[in-house]
């Protein structure tokens, strides 16, 4: 009969069709990060750097601006306490931002750091880091917050300003919730 | 045996004839075409001067978003189905799809996606207002509570469309009279089944990126929204990914017709045949690998401007294959300029102007100072308004004698052409300029030096507005009161197995395949 080759080409394109929904779901947005973590597109930075020896190159000097923005309703005050530092590239810089919760009640934050432009992400190593954990405050507490980090002496030539933005967020409910699962 | 249609409404409502079903799909998309211009008509005329003068700016930005998602989806690709319904079946020599039932539903859900989506424009928050490419977070963390309707609304039509395409490669794969070898297809038929692959493979990409957004709105995921480790720019890669496709899913079927009218009133046969197919196969290919051309903006490394910059550049090597092609078919033939023709020769210019500068938007440096302007505005009417919509005109021309078996008025025609060609140009052409200088699109009110072309433009609009009843009323008068049709062939020099049919053709026809030499 002729039905059976039609039947054929029908099921393999509705297979191709579901295929490329489950593709545009499950695997482009994860091989969209993993493509980024990789090449550090977006800015992503990488976790904690282990310094080893570094040369510090005394020649040039970079120029790192921070900028701290609150995600949302996010209630905190939170700010770098110097605003811009000028490193030499290798050198390890301690850096401070102020956090203070004005609320009546204790809460939970995280820190995402980004780095401008995108070419430098890889380049920004963070040897400490308060964005590596969740930050505690209690009602009306107040914090200076530490970073350290390392310009790597590979920067891009073309780059000499680096711009490290930290965005705060919320995380007091799922913090909740993550203490509730190990009782 | 064979029978006539049923009687009534159940004749449409029930019917699995390729015919019914084709005629169906051109009047649905016909109306759809009709709401869509009337969006682009207050769009116009709210910017013929400076300042605000008809609507407010929020139901401008829903004006412009339901321009674009009626046209593309509602107006051209559907109309493109209904001519693939009605085409490929007698190109073939096939005696109807190959899944009449699924033809059945494809296109009746069509009504319900779009009324979920026109819905939106009467409820509190009002249709969608992000632009037709609903980028994240516009359209999500943004967005107006009617969201969820324009997303089940993009289902609906997406399933709608992927239906259609299985049903046309089944139909083209399986239903071949006997001696219909893949390279006698007509090329109508190869850029269709072209088409249907790159539906497939896209559409439920698009399927995908709606219910991302439902998922980011409604439960709680952060696909899209960097608060929860997204990201925004995700969006703009998944929609373009099915977005390039999309362009040439609806220009492909148009260069079919096209190199169907060409060869027919130049008296010769279609010039480089299989160089045709392999362009369109190269063109569909190519579609799959530039998407980020549309987003030279986003912050992309260096690398990545030059890959797309260039990969998209390439694609005019294929498209001016088919351009050189439909030239050499017209040179030293016997021209004669009827009205399909005078589309279709139309298409050709102004098609090509949009795809030169689409070259020019390619060059991701120059392209940083086109972006969002009303140069992009022009460059895709170009390609969309005077390549699908045009070519879609020149089809419904020159295969209305062959569907009704009455002949169209040729003066009313041909001035129902240059009232469309002119005005156009009027519409469009001036874009190009407002664009260069900078007048950024998608915003209800413009600076004052800027007035005067805008004004020409939007007279230009009506214009062409006014052509498309002028259209509607010719349609009309030859299904009514045409002169009979030549009893097969209309056209002197067209070619093909339709032509070897009745005008009209007979309700069920090549119940008994054909001999195809």
């Amino acid at each position: 009969m002729s039905a059976k080759p039609v039947t054929r080409t029908t099921l393999k394109l509705l297979v191709t069709a579901v295929g490329m929904f489950v593709f545009a779901i499950f695997i482009m947005p994860p091989l969209y990060d993993v493509f980024c973590e990789i090449t550090g597109i977006n800015g992503k930075t990488d976790g904690q750097y282990t310094a080893g020896q570094q040369i510090v190159d005394s020649d040039r000097v970079v120029k790192v601006q921070f900028v701290a923005t609150n995600n949302g309703s996010m209630p905190w005050q939170f700010s770098p306490i110097e605003y811009e530092v000028k490193v030499n590239p290798g050198a390890s810089t301690p850096v401070e931002f102020y956090a203070k919760n004005p609320t009546g009640r204790d809460m939970v934050a995280q820190a995402i750091p980004n780095v401008s432009p995108t070419n430098a992400a890889k380049f920004f190593h963070k040897t400490e880091c308060f964005c590596f954990n969740r930050q505690e405050l209690k009602a009306g507490e107040e914090a200076k917050l530490g970073l350290v980090f390392i310009v790597d002496p590979d920067l891009p030539v073309g780059v000499n300003t680096i711009t490290l933005s930290y965005t705060l967020f919320d995380v007091t409910d799922r913090a909740a919730e993550a203490l509730a699962q190990l009782d | 045996m064979a029978h006539g249609p049923e009687k009534g409404i159940g004749r449409w409502l029930f019917s699995t004839n390729h015919k019914d079903i084709g005629t169906m799909y051109l009047w649905f998309s016909f109306a759809m075409f009709l709401l869509g211009g009337s969006f682009a008509m207050i769009i116009r005329a709210e910017l013929f001067e400076p300042g605000m003068q008809l609507v407010k700016p929020e139901f401008f930005n829903q004006m412009t978003t339901m321009h674009g998602l009626v046209m593309v989806f509602g107006a051209i690709m559907p109309s493109f189905v209904g001519l693939a319904n009605w085409m490929i079946p007698l190109q073939i020599g096939a005696p109807d799809m190959a899944l009449p039932r699924m033809n059945n539903l494809s296109f009746w859900i069509l009504p319900f996606g779009f009324a979920l989506l026109a819905s939106t424009l009467f409820m509190e928050g009002g249709a969608p207002a992000f632009g037709w490419t609903f980028y994240a977070p516009l359209s999500t963390t943004y967005a107006p509570s009617t969201v969820n309707f324009f997303i089940f609304g993009v289902h609906i039509i997406g399933a709608s469309s992927i239906m259609g395409s299985i049903n046309i490669i089944a139909t083209v794969l399986n239903m071949r009279a006997p001696g219909m070898t893949m390279m006698k297809l007509p090329l109508f038929v190869w850029t269709w089944l072209i088409t249907a692959f790159l539906l497939v493979a896209v559409m439920p990409v698009l399927a995908g990126t709606v219910t991302m957004m439902l998922m980011d709105i409604n439960f709680g995921t952060s696909f899209f929204d960097a608060a929860g480790g997204g990201d925004p720019v995700l969006f703009q890669h998944v929609f373009w990914f099915f977005g390039h496709p999309e362009v040439y899913i609806i220009i492909l079927p148009a260069f079919g017709v096209v190199s169907a009218v060409i060869p027919t009133f130049s008296r010769k046969p279609l010039f480089g045949y299989s160089s045709m197919v392999y362009a369109t196969s190269a063109i569909a290919f190519l579609s799959f690998i530039v998407w980020a051309h549309h987003m030279f903006t986003v912050g992309m490394p260096l690398a990545g401007e030059l890959y797309f910059m260039y990969a998209t550049m390439l694609i005019a090597v294929p498209t001016g294959v088919k351009v050189f092609n439909w030239i050499t078919t017209m040179f030293r033939g016997s021209l004669t300029f009827e009205t399909p023709m005078l589309y279709a020769i139309a298409f050709i210019i102004l098609f090509t102007i949009g795809g030169f500068t689409g070259l020019m938007m390619a060059m991701a440096p120059v392209d940083i100072q086109y972006h969002d302007t009303y140069f992009i505005v022009s460059h895709f009417h170009y390609v969309m308004v005077a390549g699908a919509v045009f070519a879609m005109t020149s089809g419904i021309y020159y295969w209305l004698p062959k569907w009704t078996g009455k002949m169209y008025n040729e003066t009313m025609g041909k001035a129902q052409f240059w009232v469309s060609f002119i005005g156009f140009n009027i519409a469009f052409f001036p874009q190009h300029f407002l664009g260069l200088a900078g007048m950024p699109r998608r915003y209800a009110d413009y600076a004052l030096q800027f007035a005067e072309w805008n004004m020409v433009s939007s007279i230009g609009a009506f214009m062409y507005g006014a052509a498309q009843l002028f259209f509607l009323y010719n349609v009309i008068q030859t299904i009514v009161a045409g002169k009979p049709a030549p009893e097969e062939k209309t056209w002197e020099g067209a070619e093909g197995l339709e032509w070897t049919l009745s005008s009209p053709p007979p309700y069920h026809s090549f119940t008994t395949p054909p001999e195809v030499k």
